[in-house]
Order: C-alpha cells, then structure tokens, then sequence
C-alpha cells in the first residue's frame, strides 16, 4: 500500500493541503510477514535498531525536559512518558508514512518516532517561535500538518472525534491511509470515546484506537475507575475487534499494530488495540505520584522496556554491545543539541498570530 | 469520491424571474451549490439526509449527492462535531448542522476547545474550515430547554465568528461566504425564521460576510436587533411613526465581529441608539454593543445606549407567559419612547 491518492491533494485552495505526509527517511520499512516471523529469523537488525535508538531517545528526550522545567526553563503542564516507550515505538514504526497520527497532551515520544525533529519538540516545550507550533502551543499541543501529526489534545477525549473526522474523510475519498488514535485508560469513561467507537464502526473507518493503558487517571487507579478495567473489551459493544498487548513489548506492539493496521486497510473498519503499559513519573510534573506503592513501581521498572529491549537484542544477536552504546551516544548529542537550540531560539512576538487566517480587528474601524 | 445518482427531486427549484422565498429554502439552495461547487464539502448532522432536515434545509441533496455527503449521525453532538473539526484538518470542508442550540451545548468542546482554537495552538499551521449552522430562539411553546439563547456565550470565543441571518438572502449570502471561508464559522439562524418569506436572487453580488445592513433608515434613534428582533424592530417603527418618531433599524448581521463602524456612523446622525434582543438582558451581546458603542460614540450620544432584552428567567411552557418573557413591537415602542424623553410634538 502506497501513499499515492492522498485526499488531501485533490481539493485545490484547501489550507490544510498536504502533499501526503512526507516518507520520513530514517523510516524502517520491513517487508509483509509479521514481526513475529521476522523475530524467527532474526529479527531485520535495521528495526532492532530503530527501535532501540527510537525508545533511547524517547527516555532521553523525557529526562533531558524533566531537568529543563526544575531549571525553570520549561513552565506549564509538562506529561513525561518515560515507562511507555514500547507503545509509541511499535505502534507508529508499524504504520505507513502518510497515515495520520493523533495524540493526548502526553504526546512528546510519538511526535519524535512520527519524525518531528527533537529541536522542533523542545523549542515547543520552551515556548520558542522555533517550536512546531510556533511556541503558540505548548507540550501539551505539538502539530505537524505536513508529517499529519494532528495533536496534541489537552482535554481527555478529544483524540476520538477528531479521528474519526479523519478517518471519515479518508473513506469518504476512498483513500489507502489510516488514522492512529491514542488515548489513555482514563479516556475510555468520555462519552466521546463511546460515540467516536460508534460512528467508527457504523461507517468502517479505518481508525485504529489505541489505548495507552498505564492504570492511572492521575491518581485514580483503573479498578477504581473503569467498570470493565480490560479496555479492549469495550469496543464488543460496537462490534469493534480488539486485544490487548503487552505495553512494556516494543516487539508485541509493533506486531500487533501491523495486523490491527492490515485489518483496518481492508476495509474492516476500526480496531480497539489495548497496551497495557506504566508511566515511571507522575501524572504531570505537578504529581509526585505518592498514591502508588514503591514496590509496584519497583517490579514494573524491573520490566523496563527500554532495558528489555536492549537485553533481548544483545542476547538475540539484532544489536552489537557497540551499535547500544553507539545509539545512546548519539542520542545523547541529539538531546543536547535540541536543548541548545531551544534556549538559544527567539521567543514568539505577535500575540494574535493565528487567531484566524486573516487578522480580524472585532472593532473595524474603532481606535 | 463516493457518487450518489444524481436526483433533483426535492430541492427547491428557483423559477426565472427570481421570486421570493422562504429562509430555508435559500439556505437549501446554498447548500446545494456549495456541494456542487467543491467535493470537500460535506454536510453532516441529524436527520439531514434521508429525512431532509428538521426544518427541510437540507431536503433533496441525500438523493443527489449521496450518503458519504450528506451524512445522517448517531446523536453524538460533540462527536460528530469533533468529526466535523478532524475532517477539517484532513482536507474537507464540512457543514455541521446542529439541530438546535439547546443541543450545541453538548458539543461546546468540539466548537470552543477544539475548533476555535487549534489555529492558534498550532502557531496558525492548521486551519480548521468548518461551518457549525445551528438554530435558536423562542419558538412556539418548546419550553426552556428548546428555547434559548447562545449567541453570548459563542461571542467570547477567540477563533469563532458568529453570522446570524434574518433573511432568506442573508442566509444564502452568509452560508456561501462561511463554506469558503477557512476559519470555524457559526451561522445561527432562528427557528421561527425558516419560513419568513423575502426576496431571493442567487446571482446578487453579496455584502461582505460581517456587514450590517440598515434596514428601514431613520433620524430620531437606531434600533440595533439581529434575527427575529429585526421584524419586531421594523413592526416597532412602523408604529413609532405615526407617532411622529423617525426610527433607524439595524440589521446587525453579524455578531463577532460586529460591524461598529456603521453603528456608529447611525449614532452620529440619530444620537440615541437601543440594542432589542430576544436574550436574556444580563451579560447579553446587548451589554456588549452597547458598552462599545458607548466607548465608541459617547460624544454623539444624548443618552446611554438602551436595552430592550428578554426577561431573565428559563422560558417558560405557557404561550402568554412565553410572550412576556421576550421583547415584542410594545416593548420596543415603549422603550423607544422611555429613551426619546420628554418630546415637544
């Protein structure tokens, strides 16, 4: 499948035209078997090591913004990932470029993997006019229209309809494209989430809902919170097929995304896949996560799946020693070089800057 | 893109020479145009498709242009709202149709958090072109939660604008316009609106989007309304002028932004100006202009800038009662006469 016939090309004058999201370069582009077959050959060692170097810089990315917002250099609502890196990574490496992505305010980690460049990320996070959005939105509202990253939505919910819009779009232009749409398990109780699965599944869109399970809305453990705590059953009530995966699994994540996304790109509609995953940090920078136990942290760090992943692609032969520390080296630089360019960005100057396409003055002609 | 057979049946047919017609069937035509004349435009809602709109506005185009355009949904306000804002992104030109804004309260996320702000939040790289049409007002006896108001609450949103039409002309002008345009924009409408009569001429070159229009011109006072309160506002003159009060009538239009420049071009010449609204009075779109306009034209005005406003209170179910709680012709004529003073006739 191809990204040729993207809809967003046919409509001359629309402002959000695309030219069908740029193919990111570095991208892995593993042939038609599964992961699982490619894990039984040995695995391709381009993958392994995108995922590696993806998930290294994810947690890099992550640790290097905790130390600029203590500096005071970042303000706001800062959702740090790190715990979670296996979802974004397997997820977005087992989509298409041209497909489009859709996030929550917890959105660093996979505007890096869809392509977003680490300055544009931090320099968003500082505010800079250098950011992605122009320092106009935030950690919490990372765009990119041309990559289709579409957010970045800060209130718990909204990655559904506007998935859905997405997804409706495609179908209606009988487009080969497909949304990915997170959420975290504190989404599921929105009714947006119910009405989004409805409408998905009555016009078999082609979005595939996935849930970053980490069991906490803030503080609110999910057996506290969700009826039905395994997520991926809730899409029965629709008739959306679902399952849920092992979060902490880059390797699981990215094959169960391949076949959720083949599912849904013949012309099955949705699919509701389930990444029961853990965030290390707290909610925000503002949580100390003092609800959970230490021990509970403790085991579920011990099933890190960035020091997993490096374990299991030593012990499988997919990494060399020297290829690890090669890629966290370089990561390294990356983070460095991402912060320096933040700090040394301009800030944004004009306060009604895309309000709307043309400056409205609501008082024409008044002083 | 998906076809649909191609079917005229039910859409309104405009004879030659062009005759007058009812408000929703000027807003038929427009969206009939607008469908024609660009596939990125959709129109979704309840019941707009086979069952051709709660007020026919959208009678004949399912049979013409197809179910993937004109889009029956589930009643999920803020969802298939929120569908209308990510379609947007992707390349379309959605219409939202919201039966009525008793409703929109339901999808204010979509229209406020999302729509009205994902250009700014994205450093202006997104554009959200999407039109969210919904109708309003005291009707016949629907009770509170089918009878208000929301024209307040939508004008304090950075990144929205408001037109409210009160002619069949209007609507087709303001839909057109809203449809091209590539910012969120609200078209309210009023429901006892829909079948007010007025000259049509879908070839007329329109004003622009946000002008106001003098509607009856006048010496004594402006009579500044919008929606149904422009028909009580003309009625009003009507009387005022046999009592030898000359009064200028308003056709706002528009209520974000709002056209101060011809108001205060009016104020210059009458010196009095009353804002007639069938809101509630208090923090009202009346409280608005009038505070404006005070800034604006203090030194022109005889008198601060009135109100005659809707009582506040949840409109109530019985039909006199209902009739109190906004303003009618007296009302107006009364309030005209209370900011006139004392006259030497």
């Amino acid at each position: 499948m191809g990204v040729a016939g993207a809809p967003g090309g046919m409509i001359p004058g629309h402002p959000n035209r695309s030219p069908g999201g740029a193919p990111r370069p570095d991208a892995a582009r593993a042939g038609g078997d599964t992961a699982s077959q490619e894990v039984a050959r040995g695995m391709q060692r381009s993958l392994a090591r995108q995922f590696y170097r993806d998930m290294v810089l994810g947690r890099r990315f992550e640790q290097a913004a905790a130390e600029q917002y203590a500096q005071g250099r970042i303000a706001g609502f800062l959702h740090l990932y790190p715990g979670e890196e296996a979802v974004a990574v397997g997820s977005l490496r087992a989509a298409t470029p041209g497909d489009y992505v859709v996030s929550t305010y917890r959105e660093h980690v996979h505007a890096l993997v869809w392509g977003l460049s680490p300055r544009a990320v931090m320099a968003e996070l500082f505010g800079r006019a250098t950011g992605c959005s122009g320092g106009y939105g935030g950690s919490m509202h990372l765009f990119d229209a041309d990559r289709r990253f579409l957010g970045g939505y800060a209130i718990v919910g909204e990655t559904f309809p506007v998935a859905v819009g997405v997804g409706y779009w495609l179908r209606m232009n009988d487009a080969p494209e497909a949304v990915l749409c997170y959420f975290g398990d504190g989404a599921a109780n929105q009714g947006t989430f119910h009405e989004s699965l409805n409408m998905a599944a009555l016009w078999r869109l082609p979005v595939l809902f996935i849930c970053e399970n980490n069991h906490y809305q803030i503080g609110t453990e999910i057996h506290r919170h969700t009826a039905v705590p395994e997520i991926y059953r809730h899409g029965c009530a629709y008739g959306v097929p679902g399952r849920r995966v092992d979060g902490m699994d880059v390797v699981a994540v990215y094959e169960a995304t391949r076949m959720a996304l083949e599912h849904l790109r013949d012309g099955n509609g949705p699919y509701l896949l389930e990444c029961e995953t853990y965030r290390y940090r707290g909610h925000s920078m503002a949580d100390a996560g003092a609800y959970r136990s230490a021990l509970e942290l403790a085991e579920l760090k011990a099933r890190d799946p960035v020091a997993g992943f490096r374990r299991r692609a030593l012990a499988e032969g997919w990494l060399s020693e020297e290829a690890c520390a090669g890629i966290e080296a370089e990561v390294e630089a990356v983070v460095a070089d991402a912060v320096a360019f933040a700090e040394q960005s301009p800030e944004p100057d004009d306060l009604r800057h895309g309000v709307y396409a043309r400056p409205l003055d609501l008082y024409r002609g008044a002083p | 893109m998906k076809r649909a057979r191609n079917d005229n049946a039910g859409l309104v047919a405009v004879a030659e020479p062009a005759p007058e017609l009812l408000l929703w069937q000027a807003l038929n035509i427009a969206h009939d145009r607008a469908l024609a004349a660009d596939e990125a435009v959709f129109v979704l809602g309840e019941d707009v498709g086979l069952y051709g709109g709660s007020y026919r506005v959208t009678q004949g185009l399912y049979a013409k242009y197809g179910e993937w355009r004109v889009r029956d949904t589930p009643i999920s306000e803020n969802s298939f709202t929120g569908l209308g804002v990510g379609a947007a992104l992707a390349g379309g030109r959605p219409i939202v149709e919201i039966m009525t804004v008793n409703f929109a309260l339901l999808a204010l996320d979509a229209i406020i958090n999302m729509a009205a702000k994902l250009r700014y939040m994205s450093g202006g790289r997104l554009a959200v072109p999407l039109v969210v049409r919904m109708p309003g007002g005291v009707a016949h006896q629907l009770a509170a939660q089918h009878s208000q108001r929301l024209e307040h609450t939508l004008m304090n949103v950075p990144g929205l604008r408001i037109v409210a039409p009160a002619t069949p002309q209007d609507a087709y002008w303001q839909l057109l316009q809203a449809v091209r345009d590539d910012d969120p924009i609200i078209v309210l409408e009023h429901e006892l609106l829909y079948f007010h009569k007025g000259p049509f001429d879908a070839d007329a070159p329109p004003p622009a989007m946000h002008a106001a229009a003098v509607r009856r011109p006048g010496r004594d006072i402006t009579l500044i309304a919008w929606h149904r309160m422009v028909k009580v506002c003309l009625e009003a003159a009507r009387v005022l002028a046999r009592e030898g009060v000359d009064a200028e009538v308003i056709d706002l239009r528009s209520l974000r932004p709002i056209d101060l420049p011809l108001l205060r071009d009016s104020v210059a010449r009458t010196h009095r100006a009353l804002v007639v609204e069938e809101d509630c009075r208090f923090a009202g779109a009346g409280a608005e202009i009038a505070a404006t306009l005070g800034e604006l034209a203090f030194f022109d005005l005889e008198a601060p800038v009135g109100r005659v406003a809707g009582a506040d209170v949840p409109t109530p179910y019985n039909g006199t009662l209902e009739q109190a709680s906004i303003p009618g012709v007296e009302e107006v004529v009364q309030g005209v006469l209370a900011a006139l003073g004392p006259r030497e006739h």
